[in-house]
């Protein structure tokens, strides 16, 4: 539970290097870093934006996809990266479903009562986990993709799993974006999200179109926990700790906003390799600091939100 | 109606009334029974009961937090770990652990202050994760001084010369302070004029506020209370297990055994928690050789309550019978006062 996905970057800081290197190095996979971390909370985020819910099973779902995706890995014979196309799928039905039968269900009661309820959820999807599946840590298996890396120059190399980790949330972010603000559904998702009743008037399905954003956002929580599962090893206990860093994502960049959360991730990612250069048991603390200074300093994070 | 109000016998208001004096008397009876047990049963039972206590106390304080102030945390676990340290630390310097109890309170509540400040300007969700990511940071800090055991943990020392049978009853004895003294303190708190702050409060916060009800102050009165509390349990924790890590002392598991005794009983009255508690050992107990089902099943049915049958059993049973053993609320009667049974 404790352990940041700190391997993939560790490798490329290389000793002996300068000490200037050491840090532009740290800063460079920071953002890379942050790239995971805003795939994570881009789910968050849109769940957030729209229906005003934070699901904190969120980590709990990505860790259940990454087992999803070894199981499909191992049954089918196909590369890591094409996983995605079956569990992603497979997410957002449970996603829909899960809106629909749970999440609404605990919104009609009081919206706290959707903390308390997913909190739930987050117990028994770890347990259930554990139980059937044992506490011993899992990885995806990336083949020759886990050590490739584009070598910059001497000291700054940049790993594949990183980059591609980057490009996706950086191409899941846009999507998401363009989905909202170009598209008929996506116009539909923000009038549920502004005004519920206005839209059932003008023949918005609100409940539907609540479960298709959360079916978005669970897909996006299964390419979470697939490229969580390329780049370090996971284990039934290790959702919580996926929640808070994707939460402070989420609110270091402005709740409800999606390029905030992009940016929000990046934050998070380059405090948490600056601190660990500074000290290695610091790196996920300084994370924690950086986004409770936000939250003392300013609530309602460095972007205002644009979803709605 | 108004000619027949007119001739009705004049209302009266009480707070307690037969069911309340005799859930006192079964309240006073109880305790004594429970603190002679020591004498009477073997040290596993008062083990476990040890258990029940600590469970029972951090149910009674979340469900102070969420039941009547509306704020839902999952980072109690903060001040668990605070009160244990506290304990480990005092007894270091050569403080008896068993007196370390109260400043292991003091202690919570003394770092609970500048926190309330931090997370009590948030609301709903952000509370909830920032009192979280205090307790991460808690454990992050902790792990950082080898002289509390850093991730390998350390052992309580104090203890060791007490005869182990003696040391399970003083332990015992301080479980059952605590949990009294967290349901009496509960009791109390509700009862006072500050209680009906925080009922209003429950019940709905914009209205209490239009009513003059300081809702900052309460809430934080009551964030400090609970943080006492989750200090007091840390202390019989590191004291029941000699020894304390910051892993599983800081672990978000303690948060969510609160919330689903909470849940299970009924969040918003002192009889939830009992009853909460009390199923969550009966299931613990009958499925301990299947690993951690229990807490799947405890999981799925507080999630179930929370969605169907969001005042929990208690609610359901009180409701069912008119039954109220904490009576923090009031009555209503029409009639004259029976003579010698006016209890308020």
């Amino acid at each position: 539970m404790s352990r940041p996905p700190t391997s993939a970057w560790r490798k490329s800081a290389l000793p002996g290097a300068g000490s200037g290197v050491i840090w532009v190095n740290a800063v460079v996979q920071g953002i890379l870093l942050g790239g995971l971390y805003a795939l994570f909370a881009c789910g968050l985020s849109l769940m957030f934006g729209v229906m005003r819910v934070v699901n904190l099973a969120h980590g709990d779902f990505a860790v259940l996809a990454a087992y999803l995706a070894l199981a499909v890995i191992t049954g089918l014979h196909i590369p890591v990266l094409w996983s995605a196309l079956v569990v992603a799928p497979l997410f957002a039905v449970v996603g829909y479903l899960v809106q629909r039968f749970i999440i609404q269900r605990s919104l009609d009661v009081s919206p706290l009562t959707t903390l308390l309820v997913t909190f739930g959820l987050s117990i028994v999807i770890q347990n259930a986990l554990l139980t059937t599946l044992s506490a011993n840590s899992q990885s995806l298996p990336s083949g020759s993709l886990a050590s490739a890396s584009v070598q910059v120059n001497g000291q700054l190399s940049i790993g594949y799993v990183s980059a591609i980790v980057f490009a996706t949330s950086v191409v899941v972010v846009g999507a998401l974006q363009l989905f909202l603000s170009r598209t008929g559904l996506g116009r539909q998702v923000r009038a549920a999200s502004d005004d519920q009743e206005a839209a059932s008037i003008v023949g918005v399905n609100v409940r539907h179109v609540y479960g298709i954003a959360a079916a978005i956002a669970f897909a996006t929580v299964a390419l979470a926990g697939i490229a969580f599962g390329m780049y370090s090893s996971f284990d039934p206990a290790a959702g919580p700790q996926r929640l808070i860093f994707a939460f402070e994502a989420v609110v270091i960049g402005g709740m409800g906003s999606l390029w905030g959360t992009l940016v929000g991730g990046i934050i998070l990612g380059v405090a948490q390799v600056l601190g660990a250069q500074v000290d290695a048991g610091f790196g996920v603390l300084a994370g924690h600091l950086v986004f409770l200074a936000v939250l003392a300093l300013r609530p309602s994070g460095l972007i205002p939100a644009r979803i709605t | 109606m108004s000619v027949a109000s007119a001739a009705a016998p004049p209302l009266r208001v009480t707070r307690s009334r037969r069911s309340a004096a005799w859930s006192a008397v079964l309240g006073v009876a109880a305790v004594v029974l429970l603190a002679s047990l020591p004498y009477v049963v073997h040290t596993n039972i008062t083990g476990l009961l040890v258990n029940v206590f600590i469970l029972l106390a951090l149910a009674t304080m979340w469900n102070l937090l969420a039941g009547y102030a509306g704020l839902i945390s999952v980072g109690q676990q903060a001040y668990v770990g605070v009160g244990a340290y506290v304990v480990l630390v005092l007894a270091g310097d050569g403080l008896n652990p068993y007196l370390a109890i109260p400043f292991a309170a003091l202690g919570a509540l003394v770092v609970a202050v500048p926190t309330s400040f931090l997370v009590l300007r948030l609301r709903n969700e952000y509370f909830a994760i920032a009192t979280w990511v205090v307790a991460e940071s808690f454990r992050l800090i902790v792990l950082h001084f080898p002289s509390l055991g850093g991730g390998t943990g350390a052992n309580l020392s104090g203890l060791g010369g007490i005869d182990p049978v003696l040391r399970q009853a003083l332990t015992y004895w301080s479980a059952l302070a605590v949990v009294v003294a967290a349901i009496l303190g509960a009791y109390l708190l509700l009862r006072s004029r500050f209680g009906l702050d925080l009922t209003a409060i429950r019940d709905n916060e914009i209205g209490a506020r239009s009513v003059g009800v300081r809702i900052a102050r309460a809430k934080r009165i009551v964030y400090l209370v609970a943080a006492a509390g989750a200090g007091a349990v840390g202390s019989l924790l590191i004291i029941s297990q000699l020894n304390v890590q910051a892993g599983s002392i800081f672990n978000v598991q303690w948060s969510a055994y609160m919330i689903f005794v909470a849940l299970i009983g009924g969040v918003g009255s002192i009889e939830g928690p009992i009853i909460g508690t009390l199923i969550f050992f009966f299931l613990q107990q009958s499925l301990a050789d299947r690993g951690a089902w229990y807490l799947i099943i405890l999981g799925g049915i507080a999630v179930i309550m929370a969605m169907y049958l969001p005042r929990g059993l208690w609610g359901l049973i009180g409701d069912r019978f008119d039954l109220k053993l904490f009576p923090v609320g009031y009555w209503m009667h029409r009639g004259p006062a029976p003579a010698g049974r006016e209890t308020e």
